[in-house]
């Protein structure tokens, strides 16, 4: 199976952007190019919290770890776990310098509301397969937090996912590659993007800079 | 659309400039004089011999406000350029395109066409608003060479080639020719004080030549700004050579720029009498420079015509004149990385 360099690994963050637009994903991971607004300043202060590694809990049956690095080389993707959860499970795996076998949880924050596409959860399965791989484990289940719902949504991990992963990090990887920014297309989501700015998303529509100017020889 | 934020103009001499938590705070002798807050600036522009704490230059560098420093005249001394921003793919298609003649002139060529088209616009427009005071068939004359060289740039006339950069060079000086032979024309009022024979600039020797160094140093300080914001090198250009410490992408883009947007401007202060002769001195050595005074004036005119509403040609968008060198400089970027065909000018009517 093919493995990615560690300077290739792309970031599991950009799922989401990835699913929204192709173009967004690039322009923002190829091109660096990032407008900050109000809606993404608030994503950051919510993760603040859920990454704080200062904060370690350890009751009982359970350890929590907040802001865990993960990767895995066959997808060539890298990301942070808000949390995750090891809970004592006699069908676990062992943790160095702990006693006992446990089951890796991850949980994962996001703002709003659960969304009708499926960005989120796939985000949430990228990490868990950089943790299987890290792990040498099988993860069956993960929870999204949303923070308007207050509650957690458990999400099963089945085997369309993970090939919808994939598939979705070799096309990443592939535009990577090429440095390729693709060209718009039009949506209701253009709307709500707040990469409008840069992205100029009427540029690749009707607007023709050639006739532009010829238009305006003949004036 | 990005907002358009303000420019703090420093024109009180020996200011200095210092960050006080989130705010540019202005001393003069140990004094403060004033307090802006950062979060609603864009650029700072500082006249004199005035300093600024390395602190606030790093926070114009981390918040990528544009910090530009001026003699007391306006003549550029300095930039602070921070840490290049992000976008290396568009930079190294920067450089790249510069190194090739054909991709070069592509791009120039299409400056040049909208510095052209602009010219024979004010000029047409002069002619339509005052049919009564001007010499409408000179004007005619002048804008009808324009557009022949329009054509011939475009490669619409197939007897006269302009291929490469160095014919583009020519037709550009032919152009600006015909174009400042008229200029004197446009202006109505004070014509004793203000005439204008020739471009000079090294220095400027009347008051007409005065006002426009003035303003295109300060237009060359906002479309550099621009361009390092939307990812480019602003020293290395297309059609301007790059020579050390010249900002020569943002020289060609203001190629375009210039008439539409400092030529009018200037053309309305006299017209409108917002200056007046004694808004001028005389140097020694021929220099003409503007009074601490007339600086003011003319800044808070400048700024105002930055607030005022058009709609860009190509995108049909309604956006303050001062945010153009910015979209211009955004589909320069979206050009290079290959969703257009063609970088489209600025094409003011």
């Amino acid at each position: 199976m093919k493995e990615y360099n560690e300077e290739d690994f792309l970031s599991i963050s950009g799922i989401q952007h990835f699913i929204f637009c192709r173009r967004q994903w690039a322009l923002i991971h190829i091109e660096q190019q990032w407008d900050e607004n109000v809606r993404t300043v608030e994503g950051e202060h919510l993760h603040k919290r859920a990454h704080d590694e200062s904060i370690k809990e350890s009751r009982g049956d359970l350890i929590v770890s907040r802001g865990i690095s993960v990767f895995s080389r066959t997808l060539g993707m890298r990301g942070v776990c808000d949390i995750v959860e090891f809970r004592k499970d006699k069908n676990g795996i062992s943790l160095f310098g702990r006693e006992g076998l446990f089951i890796p949880v991850p949980v994962e924050y996001k703002r709003g509301h659960p969304k009708e596409h499926d960005a989120d959860i796939l985000q949430l399965v990228a990490q868990c397969m950089c943790l299987e791989e890290m792990l040498a484990c099988t993860i069956e289940k993960a929870y999204l937090y949303y923070d308007e719902m207050k509650r957690r949504q458990e999400v099963l991990l089945s085997e369309e996912h993970r090939q919808k992963i994939r598939k979705i990090s070799l096309e990443m990887h592939e535009l990577y590659e090429r440095r390729y920014t693709p060209k718009v297309k039009m949506g209701k989501g253009c709307k709500a993007c707040s990469l409008e700015n840069l992205c100029m998303p009427k540029l690749c529509g009707k607007l023709s800079a050639v006739s532009y100017i010829e238009g305006r020889v003949k004036d | 659309m990005k907002k358009l934020l303000n420019t703090l103009y420093i024109t009180t001499l020996d200011a200095y400039l210092s960050l006080d938590g989130e705010t540019v705070m202005v001393q003069k002798e140990g004094e403060t004089i004033g307090r802006v807050p950062l979060h609603n600036l864009e650029n700072i522009v500082t006249f004199g011999y005035t300093g600024a704490s390395p602190a606030l230059m790093g926070a114009c560098a981390d918040r990528n406000i544009g910090l530009c420093f001026m003699t007391r005249h306006g003549r550029f001394l300095a930039r602070v350029v921070g840490m290049s921003k992000g976008n290396v793919v568009l930079r190294k298609m920067q450089y790249a395109i510069s190194e090739e003649e054909k991709a070069c002139f592509t791009i120039a060529r299409n400056c040049i066409f909208g510095k052209i088209y602009n010219s024979k616009w004010i000029l047409e427009r002069a002619a339509r608003d005052y049919p009564m005071r001007l010499d409408v068939d000179k004007l005619k004359g002048a804008s009808e060479q324009l557009s022949r060289y329009l054509n011939i740039i475009r490669g619409k006339e197939e007897a006269i080639p302009c291929e490469d950069l160095e014919q583009l060079r020519g037709f550009e000086g032919k152009s600006a020719t015909v174009y400042f032979s008229v200029v004197d024309d446009l202006i109505l009022q004070q014509k004793d004080a203000f005439f204008f024979k020739d471009r000079n600039k090294r220095p400027p020797l009347d008051n007409v030549n005065a006002l426009l160094s003035f303003f295109y140093t300060l237009l060359s300080h906002d479309v550099a700004s621009a361009l390092e914001a939307v990812g480019f090198d602003a020293y290395i250009g297309f059609l301007h050579r790059d020579r050390p410490g010249r900002v020569s992408l943002a020289l060609d883009m203001m190629e375009e720029l210039r008439s539409v947007l400092v030529d009018r401007f200037v053309i309305s202060l006299i017209n409108k009498k917002q200056v007046t002769d004694t808004d001028f001195m005389k140097k020694e050595n021929g220099a003409i420079l503007l009074t601490d005074e007339a600086r003011k004036k003319a800044l808070n005119a400048w700024q105002s015509r930055k607030q005022e509403m058009i709609t860009h040609p190509f995108l049909s968008e309604k956006i303050p004149w001062g945010l153009v060198p910015y979209v211009q400089a955004m589909l320069l970027a979206r050009y290079i990385r290959g969703d257009l065909e063609e970088y489209p000018p600025f094409l003011w009517k």
